[in-house]
Order: C-alpha cells, then structure tokens, then sequence
C-alpha cells in the first residue's frame, strides 16, 4: 500500500465496480411493483438487493483506504465523479430490454469476480469469492430466460432480437479501459479489461448462439466509451437527482 | 403489510347456498374441535366463496400496497433506509404471491383474480389509494400501517382454513421485521431536525383518518354475519381490532411527542375503551366505491404491467401442460 500508483490503481477499479452495482441495483429496483409476473417483481428486488449491498462493501473499502463514508460517496458525488459504464445508466425499459442488459451485464460481473477470486488484493479477493457465489444466481436468472423466451412465442423472440441489436454495442463500455490496466495486471489485482472482455465474448456468444440470437458484429467497441471517465449518457443525472432528492431536502441530517 | 384492512361487506341478499346437513354438520364440529380446513375437504359453497374473496383482497392489497411506498425506493435516503425499504417492499409483493396461491387452492386462478382486480370488481385495502407525497409518509405506512395490519393478521391466522393460516404465520413473522423498519425510520424523523418532525408530524395529520379507517365501519354500522364468525372466518369485529390498534400504538406516537389530529382521542380511565371522533364515514365509501385521491392511479399502473408484461406470460404458456389447482 506504501505505492501511491498501485493505490490509486486499485481504487480506481473500486470505484468503477462500486458505481456500476449502484446504479445497476437502482434500475433492478426500479421493477419492483411492475414486473411482468410476480415472480419477477421478486427476483428483480433480490438481484437489486445483492447489487447495492455489493455496491455498499465496495465504498466501505474504499472509505477503509481513506475515501469517504460509503453514503457520502454514493449520495454526494457529483455527476462526473462516477465511474459506471453507459450500459448501466439507460432507463429499463420493457422488460425485454431490462432482461437483456441482465445478461450482458450480469455476465461480464460473473467473470470479473471469478478473476477476482485470485486477486493479490486480498480484501477485494475475499468479496469476489463471496460475490462469485449470488452472481451465479443473477446469470442462472438471466440465462434462463432468455432461453424460455427465446424458445417461446413468436413475440417473444421478436422482441429480444431487436433487444440485443439494441444493446449490444453499448455492453461494451463495460470493458472501457481504465488509467491502471498494466499497473493492476502487473501487480496481480486484475488481469485487465481486455482479458475480461474476450472471456465475456466468449460466453456470451457461446449462450447466444444456443438459443438462435444473432449478435451483431461491433467494428468500433469504443462508441459507449466514456462513462470510465466521467462522461455519461443524459440519463444519469435525473436518476442522481432523484436517488438523492430526500437526502437533499435536510443537509446533514439524520435520516 | 398489508393486507387485512377492511375491504367491504360480504355481498349480502344472495340466496345462500343449500349444503348437505350431514357434511355441514361435520364442517362445523371439525372447526369446533379447533381443527383446519384444508384445499381438498368439504366445505360450505358460502365458506369457499367468502374465504375467496378474502384471501384475494388481500392479496391485493399487499402488490398495490407496494406501490406508494415503491416510489420510494429510488429516493431512499441513505443505504440504510434503501436496503431495508427495497427488501420490504419486495416481501408484500412476495407476500401476495403467496396469499394468490392459498385462493387459488379454492379454485380460482391468479389471472382470474387479476382480471377481477382491473375491472374493480375486486376490492383492496382503502389505505392503499392514498398518495405517498413525502419519505415521512413511507415512515408512517411502515410505522402504523404494518402495525394495523398485523393486527388484523394475528387475528386472522388463528381462523379455519388451513393454506389462509399457514401464509398468515408467515407473513406475520415477516412484518413484524417491516414495524421495526418503519418504526424505527418514524423515531429517526421524530428526533430529527425541526424540518423533519414536521414532515413527519403532517404526514401523521395526512394519515389518521385513512388509518381510522383502516378496520373497517363501527360495529353499530355493519352487520356482522354469525355465521362467518362461527366457520372461523372472520374472527374479530372491526371495532376490537381498532380498539387494539389504539391501545398499543397511540401511546408510542405521543411518546415522541407527535400529536394526532383528534382533540377527542383519549383513553377512558373506566372503560379501558379508546374514546375517537368518528371519522368521516362518507368519505371513506367515496374512496373505496373508486372516489379517492388514487384509486385510478393505482389500477393504472397495475393496468400497465398487466398489459407490458402480457406477451411474456404467453411466452411461457405450454400447450402441452395443464392447469392444476395447487394443494398446500
């Protein structure tokens, strides 16, 4: 810890991960009461759950390495301090667009966790372990799913097509790199964004495939580049806005 | 939550059922012994069909319970109050799936119930068409509307039928979780800035009456069917249930130092009996009979995901399987 460089590189990956849960977990809740079958409403409130509580321990850690109290950080951050990917911010549309940014999100969290596991950072290693083990559920979830519906009605499948046309190019911007990659790799935190995302292609193609999806080919995987950087999409804000509307009526105080 | 709060009287001037002397006879003696009714025993076609209607309101209530505090999970303040809002909220609607699956044991379907909750044909709780305007209200909904209907509820799982009473015990468990949430969001207003105890202290003056309501018209009001009472059906008068209300929760709202709305609310030092002004009983049929500040709203919504969510449902549909009616 006594290297400022590996320092920072190892918060600024806490940062990202921190904030993509956050507002990931936000949109996951935002089904609840909505959903299209009960059992939805409920499995969309768990998987919301998991992600703001991963969310929590990853600004703990960060408050653990002298940044603020994880409810400083996440509720008064400016915009352009968060670090979530594009993919994250969009609003959840129909269901069909919610389930699909599921899976391509969900996976690429099922495999940054599993590098994780092995991190020389142990306090990061330990929660990826754990998390490892619920976002297995999340994947199990989505890939369910998307083979149910997939296998459906004709609707069904005409309606997630066009949801990974749609969405497909954004996923990328989860594996934007970030100032650190080589000092992370180097020192054994993570192997890096491009490791992550070939394995994701990987999977993802692989799931894709099976169940008769045509994942459209990406020439330039950096379009929704920018969120790693502060750079967000117009939805982001009205959605800080209203996470942080009660807190903002009384600075300061208790709630 | 939710459920529990009075929803309107059973349909009466209906021709009741002619059952077998026999098998009622022994419905009835089995309830005696204290026993349960269970999904594939005889029973009164009246007992079925109230038992229906019950069960389903109440499941209605719990999933457009969700709603108003719902739109709050988004602007929780803090990772506290949102974690705990957003596993809450998810355990009524938890709670309703649960309450479908005991009515359909008595043979209607989900969607037949659903159908029935968008035409208004079946009712939910009053209370649920009350807006949540600030994060005070989702103190006191938390607070004092879980707190009414875990009245009703521990009431209620002591009743006859058996997949009714499993999910009550449940439920109870749960929501006794949610009054601490809310109990404990309510102290943190009442303690807090003057800004937040008068958001909290007008948010009680918003709620006391749909909260007076909540059980239902005076005894004096409502006729009582003996018979429900008898098949273990309905198990407490709405004036009991109010009065039990009163006597537990008054005293810690004006522990706090918050007041309520009605210079008349006081206990009788003789009677042990909560003295009230009668709240307005008009309005209260106004609201329920689709009059009130949000009923539309509410079936609005439901509406929406009802039909958003209609070609999933479909998707799911196997030809080659066929319903069946669930048994627990």
């Amino acid at each position: 810890m006594s290297n400022p460089e590996y320092y920072n590189a190892v918060k600024e990956l806490l940062y990202k991960m921190a904030d993509d849960e956050l507002i990931m977990g936000h949109r996951n809740s935002e089904w609840t009461g909505i959903g299209p079958v009960l059992e939805e409403d409920i499995a969309f409130g768990s998987m919301a759950q998991d992600k703001v509580g991963h969310a929590y321990n990853f600004y703990q850690l960060l408050h653990e390495m002298g940044e603020a109290d994880p409810d400083i950080i996440a509720f008064q951050r400016e915009e352009k301090k968060f670090k979530c990917c594009h993919l994250v911010e969009l609003p959840i549309g129909e269901y069909d667009f919610s389930l699909v940014r599921h899976f391509l999100f969900d996976h690429a969290e099922y495999l940054r966790f599993e590098m994780l596991s092995n991190s020389t950072f142990e306090p990061l290693a330990n929660l990826a372990k754990k998390y490892k083990g619920e976002i297995k559920y999340h994947v199990f979830h989505a890939n369910t799913w998307i083979k149910q519906l997939m296998n459906g009605s004709e609707e069904s499948k005409a309606r997630i097509q066009p949801s990974f046309n749609e969405l497909f190019a954004t996923a990328y911007s989860i594996f934007e790199p970030g100032p650190f990659e080589d000092t992370l790799a180097r020192e054994g935190v993570f192997a890096g964004e491009t490791v992550l995302q070939s394995k994701w292609e990987e999977t993802v193609s692989s799931i894709c495939s099976a169940n008769g999806i045509i994942l459209a080919q990406v020439n330039d995987k950096s379009l929704a580049y920018g969120g790693r950087k502060g750079y967000h999409t117009e939805y982001l804000s009205p959605l800080l806005n209203e996470m942080t509307e009660v807190l903002r009526s009384e600075p300061g105080a208790i709630w | 939550m939710y459920g529990g709060g009075y929803t309107g009287e059973p349909e009466k001037n209906q021709p009741q059922a002619q059952d077998d002397p026999v098998l009622l006879a022994e419905f009835e003696a089995k309830i005696d012994r204290g026993e349960k009714i269970e999904p594939r025993d005889w029973m009164p076609a009246d007992y079925r069909k109230q038992l229906i209607r019950m069960i389903e309101q109440h499941a209605h209530s719990e999933i457009i319970g969700a709603l108003p505090e719902g739109t709050f999970i988004t602007r929780a303040p803090g990772f506290k109050r949102k974690m705990a809002l957003m596993a809450k909220v998810q355990d009524e609607i938890g709670h309703g799936q649960m309450l479908y699956s005991a009515a359909e044991t008595l043979g209607k379907t989900r969607e037949q119930m659903f159908n029935d909750l968008l035409s208004g044909k079946s009712k939910y709780s009053n209370v649920f068409n009350y807006p949540a305007i600030t994060w005070a209200d989702v103190t006191v909904i938390g607070f004092l509307i879980d707190a009414a209907a875990i009245v009703n509820q521990v009431i209620n799982s002591k009743g006859s039928y058996g997949p009714y009473c499993r999910a009550l015990e449940r439920i109870c468990y749960e929501e006794a979780f949610h009054l601490k949430q809310g109990h404990d969001a309510f102290v943190a207003l009442a303690a807090g800035s003057p800004m937040q105890r008068q958001m909290a202290q007008e948010s009680l003056n918003r709620w006391w009456e749909p909260i007076m309501h909540f059980f239902g018209p005076s005894d004096k009001m409502s006729v009582h069917s003996e018979r429900l009472m008898r098949w273990k059906v309905k198990l407490a008068s709405n004036d009991d249930m109010r009065q039990q209300f009163l006597n537990t929760y008054v005293p810690k709202i004006w522990e706090l130092g918050m007041t309520l709305p009605d210079p008349n609310l006081k206990k009788n030092a003789e009677t042990k009996q909560w003295e009230f002004t009668e709240p307005n009983w008009d309005t209260f049929f106004k609201v329920i009979n689709g009059d009130g500040p949000c009923n539309k709203e509410r079936l609005a919504v439901r509406k929406w995901a009802e039909e958003k969510g209609r070609w999933v449902r479909q998707a799911l549909i196997n030809p080659k399987e066929k319903y069946t009616l669930p048994y627990a």
